[in-house]
């Protein structure tokens, strides 16, 4: 069955060729028979059953669906599938670890980041980009980086409060540990 | 959505593609960011029959910004990678001024300026920007390769004058002969919007005299509009309110804007005159701050 927003081709007809691809999927590599016209953004959620990667907008949009493919981020509802072969790929899902949430999930429950949490996955994972190239970013470099990603809820302003706390989080543990004299 | 069903190749070698599109007879296209080619084929506005992805071929992605300021965009450049470049922005200030108000942060991961030129929308900034710059298109195909002016490449919209199984392999930016000046303003309703109007300005100075100029306009028109007249009022003199004055009125009259949900054509036209004067009102700011 297929949903309004969950639209995935139906198991590719005989004759149809597929093709087999190998993605690394936060850090697990990770094998599909893909037809071509497959998504990125269906082959995580129902492929992979990956839900957190969301589509809202689909068109290319939002920003809901955004992941990182090779730490860059990229909606994911406008690449293919096959695109994605032998690369790496981050959803939500990779940003926690086993047993502690990253910064940035920390920062959005601490500033009251999110209400339907619909945008939150996108939103986060623009952020991880922009932290890995701007650490210590200023609040516009903040809006700069997430304006591709649209909220239908917050008002952005918790958002970008959430952002700018797990900056100070991430900075703040490697100055203390700089500091320990 | 999801596009309708396609072959899809990734050559890895510009040959093989050019190969895969001469079979595919015109109903093949070429995929390179995917950022307007995919959004349209999951709308069913375009259904090729096979996808040619570029992505792995080796050797487009370069940005070359030669010593003497010419630059070569590779296909596989991406607006991000322009966006990053301080080579770029010391060589040329319009392109500096436009890579980061092109779309939004995440398209410009994957989207090209090439792309961007073989797309052809109206509403396209760099189509604007290269045509203030002069630039041209490199085109390779079973013949060997090509090299079209901006100016003749663009033949309407979502037009373009490259052969079915030709891709375009870089776009070339002249190298300048005086000191660059110049900008690109923008008018969206929010971010990563199309142009509700825009404008390109690439400027060569000797002392404060303009030694070349180039005015092209995005958004007001039914392609780029390269406002020609305006630029060449501005040859052979220093850049005074007068001159300034003049160029801003012929941009806005070689505009073609229409009235719609952005905004009526004489509020466009408005928009452009503001932006001609802004822009070649701040290249003579930094000037005098200069001297
Ligand atoms: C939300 C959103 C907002 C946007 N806003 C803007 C904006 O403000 N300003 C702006 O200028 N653009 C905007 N764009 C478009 C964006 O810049 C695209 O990246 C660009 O137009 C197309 O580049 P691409 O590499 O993604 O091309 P693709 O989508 O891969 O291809 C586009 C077309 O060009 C052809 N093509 C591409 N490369 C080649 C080649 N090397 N040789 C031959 N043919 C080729 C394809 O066959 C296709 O027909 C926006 C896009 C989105 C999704
Ligand atoms: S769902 Fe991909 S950008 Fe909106
Ligand atoms: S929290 Fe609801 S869309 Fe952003």
């Amino acid at each position: 069955m297929t949903s309004l927003f969950e639209e995935v081709p139906a198991a590719a007809a005989e004759g149809v060729p597929v093709r087999r691809i190998t993605v690394r999927v936060n850090g697990t590599p990770r094998t599909a028979d893909v037809e071509p016209r497959l998504l990125l953004a269906h082959l995580l959620r129902q492929g992979f059953k990956l839900t957190g990667t969301h589509t809202g907008c689909d068109t290319t949009n939002c920003g809901a669906c955004t992941v990182l493919v090779d730490g860059l981020p990229v909606k994911s509802c406008t690449m293919l599938a096959v695109q994605a072969d032998g690369h790496e790929v981050t959803t939500v899902e990779g940003l926690a670890g086993p047993s502690e949430l990253h910064p940035l999930q920390e920062g959005f429950k601490d500033e009251h980041g999110l209400q339907c949490g619909f945008c939150t996955p996108g939103m986060m994972l623009a952020a991880k980009a922009l932290l890995a190239e701007n650490p210590d970013p200023t609040e516009d470099e903040v809006r700069f980086a997430l304006s591709g990603n649209l909220c239908r809820c917050t008002g952005y302003q918790n958002i970008v409060k959430s952002v700018l706390w797990a900056a100070k989080q991430m900075n703040g543990a490697s100055a203390d540990e700089g500091s320990a004299e | 959505m999801y596009p309708s069903r396609f072959r899809y190749e990734a050559p890895r070698s510009i040959d093989e593609a050019i190969q895969l599109l001469h079979e595919g007879a015109g109903e093949a296209k070429v995929l390179a960011g995917g950022q307007s080619l995919v959004p349209l084929m999951k709308l069913r506005f375009a259904a090729p029959e096979l996808l040619v992805d570029i992505n792995n071929l080796p050797g487009l992605d370069h940005l070359d910004v030669a010593a003497d300021g010419g630059i070569r965009v590779g296909a596989l450049c991406r607006h991000r990678d322009l966006e990053r470049s301080l080579e770029v922005a010391r060589a040329q200030p319009v392109m500096a001024a436009a890579a980061p108000l092109i779309a939004d942060p995440i398209v410009r991961t994957r989207g090209t300026l090439v792309g961007s030129l073989c797309h052809a929308d109206p509403q396209g900034d760099w189509a604007a920007v290269v045509t203030a710059l002069g630039g041209h298109v490199v085109a390779q195909g079973p013949g060997g390769r090509r090299s079209i002016p901006i100016t003749d490449f663009v033949t309407g919209p979502f037009q373009n004058v490259l052969e079915y199984d030709e891709v375009a392999v870089e776009a070339v930016l002249p190298a300048p002969r005086a000191r660059v000046a110049g900008g690109f303003l923008k008018l969206e309703r929010r971010v990563g919007d199309f142009a509700t109007a825009g404008t390109a300005v690439a400027l060569e100075l000797d002392g404060d005299r303009v030694t070349r100029a180039g005015i092209a306009l995005t958004g007001v028109g039914s392609r780029t509009v390269d406002a020609r007249a305006a630029a060449e009022a501005l040859v052979g003199q220093p850049l005074t309110a007068e001159a300034i004055g003049r160029a801003a009125d012929l941009a806005a009259e070689v505009a073609q804007p229409t009235s719609d949900h952005r905004g009526s054509a004489s509020y466009k036209r408005h928009v452009i005159h503001t932006f001609v004067t802004r822009i070649l009102t701040r290249v003579t700011q930094t000037s005098e701050a200069a001297a």
